[in-house]
This record gives structure tokens, C-alpha cells and sequence, in this order.
């Protein structure tokens, strides 16, 4: 029929510009829900937009956001790690203990990340060995091995007297932006440029799609799976240091059911738990859409666990809608064939 | 004799559990000097470990399916706080009604997330991730930050989990009867075996005409219930319900069912094997504070033994991959 | 007698970019055992899928006992008495036999519905033994063999009472003596009374069982004939369509030196003791039954599996592969069998799919430059003439032949000396077929060693330099493509190269 095809010339290799394409994105949905919260919360209260007062808003959630890039990580690949709350708890203890037991508080920040790696890398390992095993399940019994640990070590007790420079984690500012704001904003950029611009970040899209096409173009998947799970347990550690230092003290229950949230603001940001599809952008965008939600709440006084309840309900929604649209495009398609 | 054989590696599962809940028995007698093996001892490790085998039962079916449930925790308090709260208003409500009420406030929340599951393709740890949240969210709420007390309770209601019906607890009874049920359902029925067909090969299933939605939905939902009826029974037996009932409780259940055999890629998993399961479970919490091991030392311990079952039934089930592989290369000789 | 219990009339079936079927024919008659014949690719698939009521055809009637129907799913067919015997059935590795056999209409008590086992098992080993099998049906399925496997399969549609049953490529993995075992199930069955189209593309299968043949060819029909009144000679021209040698570019043979030797490679349970060596220059068809195990053995040349025993010499230098990335570094390169499960990245874009392997090249300081990537892309595409509009296309939108020139100018972007080509033309159209002969005849030409895995003869006598038969595991033959003949060839593949004794 066409075995005598002419040879192909001109295939385009410059990428149109498609205001189609641009405007259809998940990110403008989430815009547009960061300027109503915004605007909520100035009603409610009438100093919400007031420099300082957002700064120390912000500040209340970015611990969690601190952990939401290297999550991204994780969802990309299509796994998920629910173990980082229990890392943060097991590092953050080890530190106070170390502390407490005389080595000088640097060291022990040291080994804060020490512990973190060492979790983080035990999942990804134990992973990698037993392919069999789902990420689901390997993270749900670290999640219970590591909190359980820090209860042995500590007990029911706390740590609380750290030196006094340990508060600037938390507290300190840089002229007027807080110490933690800076970090995040560093993290931010330097996970965009990972995810985005590096072939390490186009090697994790293209496990998430398809591990097995992966394996077959030559892809190191096992080291690029435990290098992910490492770095997750490396921020929980620094996550962990960030939020022992804004309250001043450790327990092995800190950061109880913080995995939801970070899930939630990985999802919520557009990033697919199957896999292989997400921005950065959108992420940054949901950790601020969940984080001032959260705030604006607060200001009016809702309760902990009324909140505990949206951001359930928010995290369920965010992973049906994707869902319910591909079903009722399904749907729609069924329809033009049987009207024929 | 080929048969006996035959039975003997089907069933090795449920005699290396009770070779062990025997090994154990014995080692923690004679480490606590004699206090484990008492008939009174035995019947606390029973009464204690009741809920939890109720629960597993209902979680086995959703791991077969290939999924899990953590709100499960979640539920129990929700169902045994509405009951309570109920009770509490109306001390004269004969208990029955009190537990049929936790019932279907279990099945409501076990819907909610078959639904999230089977319709609109949420994952299952997910879903019940985020709705572990909002069933707890609504306890707190529906609880206003109070317990429920012993003295808020009926003398009739209280009776549930302390009397006892031919000399056994009424909960060990309850016990039997579910694990009845669920042998009964998961081996003899069609529903039962269409669970594990599920669980086996979606594809398949759909192929054989088998409405797989439908039964998602209907184990979730089951695993609700089943929570709904450990949730109030659970708040009767410790006189108390307060928001943060069973937190966590999920991974007991868990660990019971992973112990029990039930494997979590799905498709396998028997009644009797989640029954020692959970026994041995409860045997060992039972155990640990006789041999003066602190009850923080029972966390860590609950995750390393899901972790360590796990990676078990991994080189178990290579090395009969390896072994069948081997056969077939004979064969081929 | 001859009364035709199934008809399809002028069947066409299209998939995007692809017609499978183009206005086929068919008649069943009750009682006869027909066989259909043709090439891989051929529509014999597509075909039973539309009678299995797996997809439905975009023109065309079906009349079952004269009168007309239309499936919507599998289960109406299956409610009108059809049943279909893959390779690959519906199975459930974890529960027994007779469960296999009767999920979905299991024996229950009349008035609590409880499932009654005892009878179960009996009427599962009663079917089993009505076949000549002593399988124990409470075996977990999992545990069973292949031809097990099917012979169950067979049960089930039994069980069902199907009075058509469609047998797609059963003999695929068999071995002589399950053949025989299959060949009396089959003639068992149309005694008692079925109707059967048994799919193959063994001649034997077909003079052994079949009164009657119809042949497929590039989803056209040919022809219907009866089987004592038809040549050997004459069913192939069928086939195959036209001389084979015009279709495939001359080349002439100049071959370098050794750059691949496998030795004594095994891999327990998949192949043992395989040994061939490659030269430069040179094309090295690998071919067999499905089941052989030439896949297996790529894999592990590429370093996808392990072996357990065995060396692998390259450019004659013991080597050591452990993973894909240690086979590219040497050089060799893998277009696999399933490109859209293991070639592709489905929903990205050309140019992306073909820069995975080498992303290094467009690296720079840590930064990837998607503009050097889509230059290249748009080079490399072009050079193989892939039929897309921009490199930035999806590749789920290309045709088969298309998608198969993206994952090779993927490969052609490595530095490589070896290409392991897995069934290159399985799915794609004809026009896409010649180009991509004419690109593998050129890269032979220019020094590259290519090892040819393919189940299509035509392509195995055409482009071959010199033919590997494997069979159930082994290499059966090694013949040079002077000598070889596709009766040589299809002997190799299904002969039992132990006595035979079996």
C-alpha cells in the first residue's frame, strides 16, 4: 500500500505554543483556590494580610512543607512512603537523647541526620531486595518499628533544654524573613531544578510511567529508588531538627499523622499516586493552599479535629476528581457509540 | 497417604502457628515461673484478644481483595462513641439496639470507603488514610471533647463484655460465632469464594462475569460493620469511649492477619490461620509484661514482626518458585 | 451434517491506525473440526475475540444457528454456548482446579446456596479424566504446568456445555507427547458432539485434526478449502501471499569477526546449554514455538534475568552482565518483544522516548537541554523515516510499525556493535515491515551483529544469515541460509531432540 513512502523530512522539533494547553492546567485550579482562601481570611480577620502575621501563619506549616518535596519524590515513582513521621519522631528523639547525654548539640544535629538516612535507606533497601513487597506495607511497619523505637529510648518523656541558640531554626530570622521560610525557599528551588531540568528528574518520570520500559533503556532503578526513599528520611530529620527547635522540646509523639498532610499536599498539588505525572509548582501551590486553609480555620476557631476532618475529605477529593473525570469521559465516549 | 501428605503442606501454615503459640507458651511459663499457663490467664489472653480477632476477620477480606483498611481504629471509636452517646441519653435502651446502632454506623463508614475504592478508583491506603481522619475527626466532634463513662453506661449494656454464658465470657462466644460466620461465608458461599477470585486475578474475575465493583464494595463495607460491632464492643469491655479510642489499632489487626497468612499482594488468606493469628498476637501481649518487658518495647515490636512476616513469606514463596521452576526443568529432560 | 452453526459475513475490525480485519468470511459447520490458518499478524486473533465477544466489529454480521447476534461482552457469548481456550486463560493461581473450572457457576445446595466441594471435585475429576488427565483438581492451579494448564482450560469449557469451542494456538508449548494428548482431547470433544475452530499455524496440527481450513492474510480472507483437497504447497502461497524474496532487500553477507559467543547458558527452568556465536555483519535469526525460550535468552544476554550457568564472551572477552545499563556499555542493545509494555514510554512524547537511553548527551553541567534533545530527536526520526508530524507527538498516537522505528532510533542513538531485535515486525502493517528490513539490511551492512528473534518464517528465510531453532529450552538446529527451508526449520522447532520415548 505505502511500502514506497517518500523519506520523512520535516518533522517540527520546536514545540507550538498552545493557549489551549496552557490554560487547561490542574496549577490554575489551584490558584484560583489560594486567592479565595486568601481572600477568606482577610475577611475574617482584618490583620491576616499583614506582613509579620504572615510570616509567623506561614511558619506554622512549613516543617510539614519541608517534607512535601522528597515526597513528591516518592508518588512520582508511583510508591509512597508513610514512615516519615516516625523518622522525624526517631531522629528528633536520638538528638535530644545524644544531647542530654553530653555530646555537644552540633553533633547531635549530625547524627539527627545520621538516623534519618539510616531509615530512610533501610526502606529503600528492604524495598529494593524484595520487589515483591509493596512500598504500602514496608513503609507501614518502619512507620511502626521507628516510633516504637523512639518509645523505648524515651519513653513517655521529653527532652526540652537545648541550648539557646538551637531556637533559630525555628525562630531566628534573616532580617525579616524567618530562617525556616529561607530554607523552604532554597528547597524549593533546588527540587524544581532536580525535578525539572535534571536527567535525574526525567529518570524518576520515567520509572513512574513505566518501570519496566525503564529497566529496559538502562535506567539504574534500584539506585534511583533508594536514593529517594534515603532523601526522604533525610528531610524527616530535618524536618524533625525544625520542629524540636520551634517547640522548644522532643517526645517520641511528635509529629502525629503529619504523613497526612504532607500526602495530601503532594496530591492536591497534581501529582498522580499512580505515577509519573506532576509539577513542582502545583505542589508549592497546594502547600500553601492546605497550609493557610489550615490557618484561616484556626482563626476562626474551628476545631483540631473538625480540620483533621477536611484535610481527610480534602485528600480523598483531590485523588477521586482526576479519577472521576477520566469515568465520565469514559462515559461520554460510550454514549457516542451507541448513538450511532 | 499421598493425601495425608497433601493436607500436611496445605495446612503448614496453621500448624507451625499453633507449634508456636505451644513453644511460646511454654518458654513464657517457665520464664515468668508459672504464672502464663493458669486458666486464668488463658481465659484473659481469650477475652483480651477477642476484638481483635473479630476485626481480623473483616480486615482478612479486604487484604485477599489486595487492599487495607486503616481507619478501621477510626471507626471502632466512631461507632462506639455514637453507641455510647445514644446510651448515655437513654440508659433504659436495651443493649441490643445500642450494638445494632454501632452496627450500621460501622457499615456506613466501611460504604463510604468501598465506594472511594470500587468507584471511583481511589487507592485503598488512600482512601482510608485520609478517612481514618475524618471518622476520627467526627468522634472528637460528636464526643465534644468529654469520655463517656462507666457511670454514663446501663448495667445491662456493661453486662455484654463481663457476663458470662455456660462459664465462657460472652465475648469469647461472640468470637466463635463470627469466626462461624466467616468460615462459613468465605468457604461456602458464592460471595465468599468470589472474593478470592478478586483477589487472585481482577481480569479473570471480570472475565468469569464476577460484578468485581460490587464485591469490592461489599467487603469494605463488611470490614466496617465487623468494625461497628469491635468498636462497641471494645468501648464496653474498657467502660470508656473517648475520642482517642483505638488509636492505632489498625496495626494490630494487621499484624494479626499478616502472622495469619494472609498475604498482602492479595488472594490468599484462611479463617484459621487469621484465628491463630490473632491468638498469638494476644498471647504475646499477654506474654511481655510477665517477662518484664515495658509496654514501650510493644510497638516496636508489633511493626518488626509485620515487617519480619512479610519478608518470610517472600523467600518462602521464592523458594517454591525456585522449586517448581526446578520441576519443570526435570520434566523437560 | 452439514448444517453451519456459525456464520460471520464480511467482518471488518479497526484499532487505530491499523485495520485488523478487512470484510472476512467464515463458516462453522456442527460437528467439523476447522482449522484457521495464517501468518502472526494475519487477524486470526482479532478474529476470535470478535466471536469470543471481547470487541466488537465495526462492520459485519455474526448468525449463530442461523440466526443473527451481537455480543456486547464475553459473557453473552458465553451464554450462547461459545467458549474460547487461550494460551493464557482466565486463572487463578492461588485456588484449586476445580475452582478454575467453576468460578462463576459453582454447584450450590438448592436452598441455602452453600457450595457443595465434595461434588465439585468429583465432577471437576470426572472432566478431567472424560479428557485422559490425571491432574488432581484440588491442586492449586498456580502449581500446574502449561499444557496442565490448558488441559484444564479445556475442561471448563466443557463444563459449560459450550457446543463451540474456539482453540487458540494450543500446541504452542507442548511437547510431542501433549500434542498427542491434545489431538485426542480435541477429536474426544467433536465426538461428543462440539464444534471447534482451532487456530495454529502448524500444518501438522491442521492435516491431523482438521476436515476443513480457511486462511487469514493481513487480516483479508483467502480462501476456505477442504484439507484432503488442498497441497502443502498451494496453502502456503495462501499464507505467505507472494514470493518471499521480493519483499525482503538484498544484502550480501560480509562478515567481521566474532563480537558475541554464548557458551553452555542456562537459566533453570527457562533454557539449558545454548551456545551460538555472532559476527560482525552478520544477521542471526533465533526462532522456534512460542515457549522455546529465545525471549528468556536475550533477557539474559542483555542482563535483564540472571543465568545459573554458562559464559557470555564479548569481542572475546569474558563478560559479566548484571544489569541492561552493563549490556549498552558494552554495546548491546535490546528492541524488546512487547514494545508497549517494555519499549515505550506510551504517553510521552517521541523525542523524550528516544533520548532515555542517553540522556548524558544532552547533559551539561547537571542540566538536560530539551532543545539539543528534540534537534536529535527530529535527526534520528528522520533517518528512519518515522511517519509523525513533530517530535513532539505522543507516541501512543503513532502506528505499530512507527512506534517500533522510535524505540530502534532510540537504540541507534547508543554507541552499540550488537542489536537484539525481538519479533521487530510483529504488529505492524506492510509498508512499515519492508522499511524496517531495509533498516536492519543496512545495519548489518554497516558492522553491526544482529540477532533476530521471530516467529514469522518468511522473515527468518528472507533477512537471515543463519538460523538458531530452539525447542522447549535447547537449540534443536543451527542452519545456514543456503540450506534452509521452512520444512527444515519447522521440523527443528517441533522435533523432540531426546529419544522419543516420551
Amino acid at each position: 500500500m505505502n511500502s514506497n513512502e517518500g523519506l520523512v523530512r520535516n518533522i517540527e522539533y520546536e514545540r507550538k505554543f498552545s493557549l489551549k494547553r496552557f490554560l487547561f492546567q490542574w496549577e490554575w485550579l489551584l490558584v484560583l483556590l489560594l486567592v479565595v482562601i486568601n481572600l477568606i481570611n482577610i475577611r475574617l480577620s482584618p490583620n491576616y494580610w499583614d506582613f509579620d502575621n504572615l510570616m509567623s501563619a506561614i511558619q506554622m506549616f512549613l516543617d510539614k512543607a519541608i517534607l512535601v518535596f522528597p515526597m513528591m519524590l516518592v508518588i512520582l515513582l508511583g510508591e509512597i512512603d508513610i514512615s516519615i513521621a516516625s523518622t522525624m519522631a526517631l531522629s528528633a528523639v536520638i538528638m535530644g537523647v545524644s544531647y542530654q547525654s553530653g555530646i555537644p548539640m552540633p553533633a547531635a544535629i549530625m547524627i539527627s541526620l545520621l538516623i534519618g538516612t539510616v531509615c530512610g535507606l533501610i526502606n529503600g533497601v528492604i524495598l529494593v531486595k524484595y520487589k515483591e513487597l509493596s512500598s504500602m506495607i514496608v513503609t507501614l511497619s518502619t512507620m511502626i518499628i521507628y516510633r516504637g523505637i523512639a518509645s523505648i529510648i524515651l519513653k513517655d518523656q521529653a527532652v526540652s533544654n537545648f541550648p539557646d541558640w538551637f531556637q533559630y531554626f525555628g525562630w531566628g530570622k534573616i532580617g525579616n524573613i524567618p530562617f525556616i521560610l529561607f530554607f523552604f525557599i532554597i528547597e524549593a528551588l533546588v527540587f524544581t531544578y532536580l525535578v525539572h531540568k535534571t536527567p535525574f528528574g526525567r529518570k524518576v518520570y520515567a520509572m513512574g510511567n513505566n518501570i519496566v520500559t525503564s529497566r529496559y533503556s538502562g535506567l539504574k532503578n534500584d539506585k534511583i529508588k533508594i536514593i529517594i526513599f534515603t532523601l526522604n528520611g533525610i528531610f524527616a530529620a530535618i524536618a524533625g531538627i525544625f520542629l524540636t527547635s520551634k517547640m522548644g522540646s522532643t517526645r517520641p509523639n511528635i509529629a502525629s499523622g503529619y504523613e497526612l498532610d504532607v500526602i495530601a499536599m503532594v496530591v492536591l498539588g497534581g501529582v498522580s499516586t499512580s505515577g509519573g505525572k506532576g509539577k513542582v509548582g502545583g505542589v508549592i501551590l497546594s502547600i500553601f493552599v492546605i497550609g493557610l486553609l489550615r490557618y484561616g480555620l484556626g482563626l476562626i476557631n474551628v476545631p483540631s479535629q473538625t480540620i483533621m476532618i477536611i484535610i481527610g475529605a480534602l485528600l480523598v477529593v483531590a485523588v477521586a476528581i482526576p479519577n472521576l473525570k477520566n469515568s465520565l469521559r469514559a462515559f461520554n465516549k460510550m454514549n457516542i457509540f451507541t448513538k450511532k | 497417604m499421598k493425601n495425608k501428605r497433601n493436607i500436611l503442606y496445605a495446612n503448614i501454615r496453621e500448624i507451625g502457628l499453633i507449634a508456636v503459640i505451644i513453644l511460646l507458651s511454654f518458654f513464657v511459663q517457665y520464664r515468668s515461673g508459672g504464672s502464663f499457663i493458669t486458666a486464668e490467664n488463658i481465659n484473659d489472653i481469650l477475652v483480651e484478644t477477642a476484638v481483635l480477632a473479630i476485626l481480623s476477620v473483616g480486615m482478612m477480606m479486604v487484604i485477599i481483595t489486595g487492599g487495607i483498611d486503616l481507619s478501621i481504629g477510626a471507626t471502632m471509636a466512631l461507632a462506639g462513641m455514637i453507641g455510647t452517646t445514644v446510651l448515655k441519653n437513654n440508659q433504659n435502651l436495651n443493649p441490643l439496639i445500642i450494638i445494632f446502632i454501632a452496627v450500621l454506623v460501622g457499615a456506613l463508614c466501611g460504604l463510604i470507603n468501598g465506594l472511594l475504592v470500587a468507584r471511583l478508583n481511589v487507592l485503598p491506603i488512600i482512601a482510608t488514610l485520609g478517612m481514618m481522619n475524618v471518622y476520627r475527626g467526627i468522634t472528637y466532634l460528636v464526643s465534644r471533647g468529654s469520655w463517656v463513662l462507666q457511670s454514663d453506661m446501663s448495667k445491662e449494656f456493661m453486662a455484654i463484655a463481663t457476663n458470662r454464658f455456660l462459664g465462657i465470657n460472652n465475648l469469647i462466644w461472640i468470637t466463635i460465632i463470627i469466626y462461624c460466620i466467616g468460615y462459613w461465608f468465605m468457604n461456602y458461599t458464592r460471595k465468599g469464594r468470589q472474593i478470592y477470585a478478586v483477589g487472585n486475578s481482577m481480569e479473570s474475575a471480570k472475565v468469569s462475569g464476577i460484578k468485581t465493583k460490587s464485591v469490592l464494595v461489599m467487603v469494605y463495607t463488611l470490614m466496617g460493620l465487623i468494625a461497628g460491632l469491635g468498636g462497641i464492643l471494645y468501648v464496653c469491655k474498657y467502660a470508656a469511649s473517648q475520642g482517642e479510642t483505638a488509636t492505632g489499632y489498625e496495626m494490630n489487626v494487621i499484624a494479626a492477619c499478616v502472622l495469619g497468612g494472609v498475604s498482602i499482594s492479595g488472594g490468599v488468606g484462611k479463617v484459621q490461620g487469621v484465628l491463630l493469628g490473632a491468638l498469638l498476637f494476644g498471647a504475646l501481649n499477654n506474654a511481655l509484661p510477665l517477662m518484664h518487658i515495658s509496654p514501650f518495647f510493644q510497638e516496636a515490636l508489633r511493626g518488626l514482626i509485620i515487617l519480619l512476616s512479610i519478608i518470610i513469606n517472600a523467600v518462602i514463596q521464592r523458594r517454591v518458585t525456585k522449586k517448581s521452576l526446578e520441576r519443570r526443568s526435570e520434566n523437560e529432560q | 451434517m452439514d448444517e453451519i452453526i456459525l456464520e460471520l459475513n464480511s467482518i471488518t475490525k479497526i484499532f487505530p491506525g491499523v485495520k485488523a480485519l478487512d470484510n472476512v468470511h467464515f463458516q462453522l459447520r456442527r460437528g467439523e473440526i476447522h482449522a484457521l490458518i495464517g501468518e502472526n499478524g494475519a487477524g486470526k486473533s482479532t478474529f476470535i475475540k470478535i466471536i469470543t465477544g471481547v470487541h466488537e466489529p465495526e462492520g459485519g454480521e455474526i448468525y449463530l444457528n442461523g440466526e443473527r447476534v451481537k455480543f456486547k461482552n464475553p459473557r453473552e457469548a458465553q451464554e450462547h454456548s461459545i467458549a474460547a481456550i487461550y494460551q493464557h486463560g482466565t486463572c487463578y493461581p492461588y485456588l484449586s482446579v476445580t475452582e478454575n473450572i467453576f468460578m462463576g457457576h459453582e454447584k450450590v445446595s438448592k436452598h441455602l446456596k452453600l457450595i457443595k466441594w465434595k461434588e465439585m471435585h468429583k465432577q471437576a475429576k470426572d472432566l478431567l479424566e472424560s479428557l485422559g488427565s490425571d491432574i488432581d483438581p484440588r491442586k492449586n492451579m498456580g502449581d500446574l504446568s502449561v499444557a496442565e494448564r490448558q488441559i484444564v482450560e479445556i475442561a471448563k469449557a466443557i463444563s459449560t456445555n459450550a457446543k463451540i469451542i474456539i482453540m487458540d494456538e494450543p500446541t504452542a508449548a507442548l511437547s510431542k507427547r501433549e500434542c498427542e494428548q491434545l489431538y485426542a482431547i480435541t477429536e474426544k470433544l467433536r465426538d461428543n458432539g462440539a464444534s471447534i475452530i482451532f487456530i495454529s499455524h502448524r500444518l501438522e496440527d491442521m492435516y491431523r485434526l482438521a476436515s476443513r481450513v480457511t486462511v487469514f492474510r493481513d487480516g483479508k480472507y483467502i480462501g476456505t478449502w477442504d484439507v484432503n483437497e488442498i497441497s502443502n504447497e498451494k496453502l502456503i502461497a495462501a499464507m505467505v501471499g507472494r514470493e518471499i524474496t521480493q519483499v525482503f532487500p538484498k544484502k550480501s553477507i560480509k562478515k567481521g569477526e566474532e563480537i558475541l559467543r554464548v557458551e553452555n547458558l542456562s537459566r533453570t527452568g527457562y533454557f539449558n546449554d545454548i551456545s551460538f556465536s555472532l559476527n560482525r555483519g552478520e544477521i542471526l535469526a533465533l526462532t522456534g514455538l512460542v515457549g522455546a525460550g529465545r525471549t528468556e535468552v536475550c533477557e539474559c544476554i542483555f542482563g535483564i534475568e540472571k543465568y545459573n550457568a554458562g559464559k557470555i564472551f564479548f569481542e572475546n572477552k569474558e563478560v559479566h552482565i548484571h544489569n541492561p545499563l552493563d549490556a549498552m556499555n558494552l554495546g548491546i542493545g535490546y528492541l524488546p518483544e512487547d514494545r508497549q509494555k517494555q519499549g515505550l514510554f506510551l504517553d510521552w512524547e517521541i523525542y523524550k522516548n528516544e533520548t532515555i537511553s542517553t540522556l548524558d548527551q544532552f547533559t551539561k553541567a547537571f542540566t538536560l537541554n530539551p532543545k539539543k534533545e528534540q534537534r536529535k530527536a527530529k535527526e534520528l526520526s528522520e533517518k528512519i523515516s518515522v511517519k509523525a508530524v513533530s517530535v513532539f507527538d505522543k507516541v501512543s498516537s503513532l502506528s505499530g510499525g512507527n512506534q517500533q522505528k522510535v524505540i530502534i532510533a532510540k537504540l541507534l542513538n547508543s554507541d552499540l556493535k550488537v542489536l537484539i531485535l525481538d519479533e521487530p515486525t510483529k504488529g505492524v502493517d506492510i509498508g512499515a515491515k519492508a522499511q524496517i528490513y531495509k533498516i536492519i539490511s543496512d545495519l548489518a551492512e554497516k558492522g553491526y551483529g544482529i540477532i533476530m528473534v521471530s516467529s514469522e518464517m518468511p522473515e527468518v528465510l528472507g533477512m537471515a544469515d543463519r538460523i538458531v531453532v530452539m525447542r522447549n529450552g535447547r537449540i534443536s538446529a543451527v542452519i545456514n541460509s543456503e540450506e534452509a527451508t521452512q520444512e527444515l526449520i519447522l521440523e527443528a522447532a517441533m522435533k523432540s531432540n531426546t529419544n522419543s520415548n516420551e
